[in-house]
């Protein structure tokens, strides 16, 4: 028993992290109809940023208190991927906004094999698995037999309450309002007074910023590699199409159904798998139910 | 014989009724025309016809044989054949291309004798190239056969739309508005060209139109459609003198 | 005139057959070293795996991102053949009969992507081919028979280059006479139009399947021929990373072209090649080589996405019969022989 509740809550920390990237497909997707192949390497983008930072931070200041440093190397992170995320959106993908749509998949895909392949060549970075300093300390505790670390419950406490904001953001605020007019309809939304490429670029901001929540969560718990893009973010796209690609609850839901499946595929089967067994899903979910679990045809976007 | 029989067809884009209990009986030879005004469900019989939709309710058969649940290209083999309100040629195709591609189910050759150029594929193709190159001389095309189709100016595309459809042998032809966009130099001379190819054709011919004077001038028999209802029938000038008619049409009665 | 029919007849084959003597001669003679003869096998599976990927996301105007995963199959297929199943003094003459057999073997996973492509496109068919990629790479990885995640090994060196010649000249005459075919037209309206092809009767489904199962073929023929110069794969070898080469060349090349896919190759084997020696003679980490496939698929997208050809062919691609000429005379004759009459116009 105390062995489930274990995996369960790695489970929701996993999925926790699955879920913060998912939201980033979904939302560009919402609004774009575009799949941003590039999100899961910007995710890793933001791991290197909080690396960098933290380091730095920490080499000067190495009595700066937990919370300052956490907080400190978080909002950096996100703030440099959403720049990234931005620049990527003005400079490769908003020019074949009327191009045919899959013009700007292929780009994407381009674009995240790019940032991927020059993380790995870019010294300073390289191929090796590298460790986030300890932004807190990690302390255990023990319940039973069920362990939780400080690290854990910080990475399923900020990850909830980061998609609580997005999802009040999205349905209550004039900025989640325009978004969800664009997802409707993008050739009247200008019509209505709607800054449409203002909108557009802050859905790209905000929805790498949410990743970089993602990518200094999961920089705490495990490795980072310039690779992880393609491990990590596939899988989080995965959740997205799992969950309804284009829905922002869905995205969440489908999260931490990944999480499940990462967690409990070495349960049942060799861990080697887990890929199997994910793509597998995707593949069955895609020929039976194409909208994904939450996904209705059109409504419910962003 | 009827050609095509049409029974209590209904269809439903989720709780709006597009057509509701429309019936039609075509004989062979005739040209009916189906009139009303915009959203009224003309396109849509057209797309339950050839599969596109499938209706929610009632029957269609072509020469008795039923054509619900068909697939569009299996019912357009039956020699059913349609032009689009909103002309849709192959536009970077080749101008022969765009005719050719309409043989496609009457083309006989399997994939490997494509693959290794046996004997039938030369022929069939000598065959098809021919049909193809004639039809489109029959519409003044021939010398343009090599353009992609979207070079052609909009008369001749909506000539090769109609070329295309030939293509296909048909016995039944529904046109989807030919005359849309159209000067009344080109309706007269496109009034014509439809007379013209039921003749030599021998045709059937369904047809939907806005255009009154196209309608009143070549249709035998005009049924006359309001939000998806059948609201009168009848020879042109019966129509004509129907008050649900006008009613109908209240705004576009200089037309008439 | 009478000049110029000769050589529209017999000048292709005339060049092929040259062609061929020079493949089996140039390695013999060693006036080719070693190294060059490498990138003219591999310039030639990449023609291959660039005619096979075009037909789908070129002339069909589909998108498939998982080609990889044809490509390994037909390595994984045609390798267990001449390793395990063929007796060793006659793996030479048996090669062809193995690299069929992963094209075969190839072809009928392309028959499974065919079917998801009835009812999804675009985008969601990509994401299908992505998944359909990662899962042959995961089971491969997962089958301890084969070497697993270490790989499979023990080939014979069988690809030589008048091999990848006679294959190359092979798979670029078949897939000109799939193009130019009905069948061949059946797929270009579909990328046109594909509600209107199925209204001018053009059995939709029956193409799509035909087209995935033959460019599959083709991109197992090219693992096969892959695996034997390497002698050596694993699943590694054929990831997303491999698709997206493909995707570089079709796009270079031009999309539905397939003298675009023999110079997209060409010229993206050549670069990638060149770099090679330009980033060692600059003493600089050969992994900036990674950059410039997806920057190069980028910087297209942006700037040419019709490629190279753009649409348009090589005439010697072109059949005699679809050449302008032709088509002008068969003109003349429908012209003489019609028999009906001119519309009124």
């Amino acid at each position: 028993m105390e062995f489930y509740i274990q995996q369960v809550l790695n489970a929701l920390q996993v999925g926790s992290v699955y879920a913060l990237i998912a939201l980033g497909y979904t939302m560009v997707y919402g609004i774009l109809t575009m799949i941003n192949f590039a999100h899961g390497d910007i995710f890793m983008v933001s791991t290197y940023l909080a690396f960098f930072f933290s380091t730095f931070f920490l080499a000067v200041f190495s009595n700066a208190s937990p919370l300052l440093v956490f907080v400190s190397t978080l909002l950096v992170a996100m703030f440099g991927t959403a720049l990234l995320a931005v620049l990527i959106e003005r400079v490769a993908y908003k020019p074949l906004r009327t191009a045919p749509r899959i013009s700007a998949v292929i780009t994407a895909l381009g674009v995240g094999l790019f940032l991927e392949n020059f993380m790995v060549a870019f010294k300073p970075v390289g191929p090796a698995p590298r460790f986030l300093p300890p932004l807190i300390p990690q302390i255990n505790y023990t319940f039973g037999g069920v362990t939780v670390s400080s690290i854990q419950i910080v990475i399923i406490v900020v990850s909830a309450l980061v998609m609580f904001l997005l999802d009040t953001i999205v349905r209550r605020t004039m900025v989640g309002m325009a978004m969800r007019a664009i997802s409707w309809d993008k050739f009247t939304a200008p019509l209505m007074g709607i800054p449409v490429d203002r909108v557009i670029s802050l859905t790209f901001a905000l929805g790498a910023s949410i990743a970089a929540v993602g990518g200094t969560l999961y920089g705490m718990a495990y490795t980072i590699d310039p690779y992880m893009g393609i491990r990590i973010g596939w899988w989080a796209f995965i959740s997205a199409v799992v969950g309804g690609i284009g829905n922002i609850r869905g995205a969440m839901l489908g999260g931490f159904i990944l999480g499940f499946v990462e967690i409990f595929t070495p349960v049942f089967l060799p861990s080697t798998y887990r890929d199997f067994v994910a793509f597998s899903l995707l593949l069955l979910l895609l020929i039976f139910r194409p909208t994904g679990i939450l996904g209705r045809p059109v409504a419910q976007k962003v | 014989m009827t050609l095509l029989q049409i029974r209590s067809l209904t269809h439903w884009f989720g709780g709006l009724r597009a057509v509701h209990d429309f019936n039609l009986d075509l004989l062979p030879g005739e040209l009916v025309a189906i009139i009303g005004p915009n959203g009224a469900g003309k396109t849509t019989i057209f797309n339950l016809i050839t599969g596109v939709y499938v209706p929610s309710q009632g029957e269609i058969r072509f020469e008795g044989q039923s054509l619900i649940g068909l697939q569009p290209h299996e019912i357009i083999s039956l020699g059913i054949a349609r032009t689009f309100q909103n002309i849709r040629l192959f536009k970077e195709l080749s101008v022969l291309d765009n005719v050719r591609i309409a043989h496609y189910a009457r083309t006989h050759y399997s994939i490997w004798e494509a693959l290794l150029r046996l004997p039938r594929f030369g022929q069939e193709e000598q065959r098809v190239r021919y049909e193809a190159l004639e039809l489109l001389d029959i519409f003044g095309l021939a010398d343009l056969a090599e353009v992609p189709a979207k070079s052609l100016p909009y008369g001749q595309q909506r000539r090769l739309e109609m070329a295309r459809a030939l293509a296909i042998a048909p016995k039944l032809l529904l046109l989807d508005e030919p005359a849309a966009g159209m000067n009344p130099a080109e309706i007269d001379q496109l009034m014509d060209t439809i007379r013209w190819i039921r003749a030599e054709f021998r045709l059937t011919i369904l047809l939907i139109e806005h255009q009154m004077r196209v309608v009143m001038n070549i249709a035998e028999r005009i049924k006359v459609l309001d939000f998806g209802q059948t609201i009168a029938e009848g020879t042109p000038q019966e129509v004509q003198r129907n008050p649900r008619v006008i009613e109908a049409y209240l705004g576009e009665e200089t037309i008439l | 005139m009478m000049k110029k029919t000769f050589w529209d007849r017999w000048g292709t084959p005339l060049i092929l057959l040259i062609g061929f003597a020079l493949s089996m001669a140039l390695p013999a003679s060693g006036l080719i070293n070693p190294y060059i003869e490498l990138v003219l096998k591999y310039i030639g599976i990449n023609i291959i795996l660039t005619i096979s990927l075009n037909l789908v996301n070129g002339y069909m105007g589909e998108f498939s991102v998982g080609h990889a995963g044809f490509m390994a199959i037909g390595a994984y297929v045609s390798s267990i053949l001449t390793v395990w199943v063929f007796p060793a003094a006659w793996e030479g003459v048996l090669f062809p009969l193995a690299l069929l057999a992963g094209g075969i073997a190839a072809g009928l996973a392309g028959l499974g992507i065919a079917f998801p492509s009835f009812k999804t496109r675009g985008d969601y068919l990509a994401i299908v081919t992505l998944a359909f990629n990662m899962i042959i790479k995961s089971v491969l990885e997962n089958l301890e028979v084969l070497g697993g995640p270490r790989g499979f090994m023990g080939m014979s060196k069988l690809t030589t280059l008048w091999w990848v010649y006679l294959v190359v000249v092979l798979v670029v005459y078949l897939a000109r006479n799939f193009v130019y075919s009905s069948f061949g037209r059946g797929v270009l309206s579909i990328r046109e139009d594909e509600t209107a092809a199925s209204l001018v009767s053009v059995n939709t489904r029956q193409v799509k399947v035909l087209t995935f199962v033959f460019s599959a073929f083709l991109a197992g023929l090219a693992g096969g021929l892959f695996a034997h110069e390497l002698q050596f794969i694993n699943p590694r070898s054929f990831t997303i990373l491999k698709s997206t080469d493909m995707l570089v060349m079709v796009y270079l090349g031009g999309i539905g072209s397939l003298g675009g896919s023999i110079l997209g190759a060409t010229v993206f084997t050549v670069v990638m090649e060149g770099l090679r020696s330009v980033l060692q003679l600059l003493n600089i980490s050969q992994e900036w080589r990674l950059v410039v496939a997806p920057l190069m698929l980028i910087l297209l997208m942006l700037f040419r996405p019709q490629g190279i050809m753009g649409l348009r062919e090589f005439r010697f691609l072109i059949p005699l019969q679809e050449r302008s000429e032709a088509i002008q005379k068969a003109r003349e004759t429908a012209r003489t022989q019609r028999r009906i009459g001119e519309v009124r116009s």
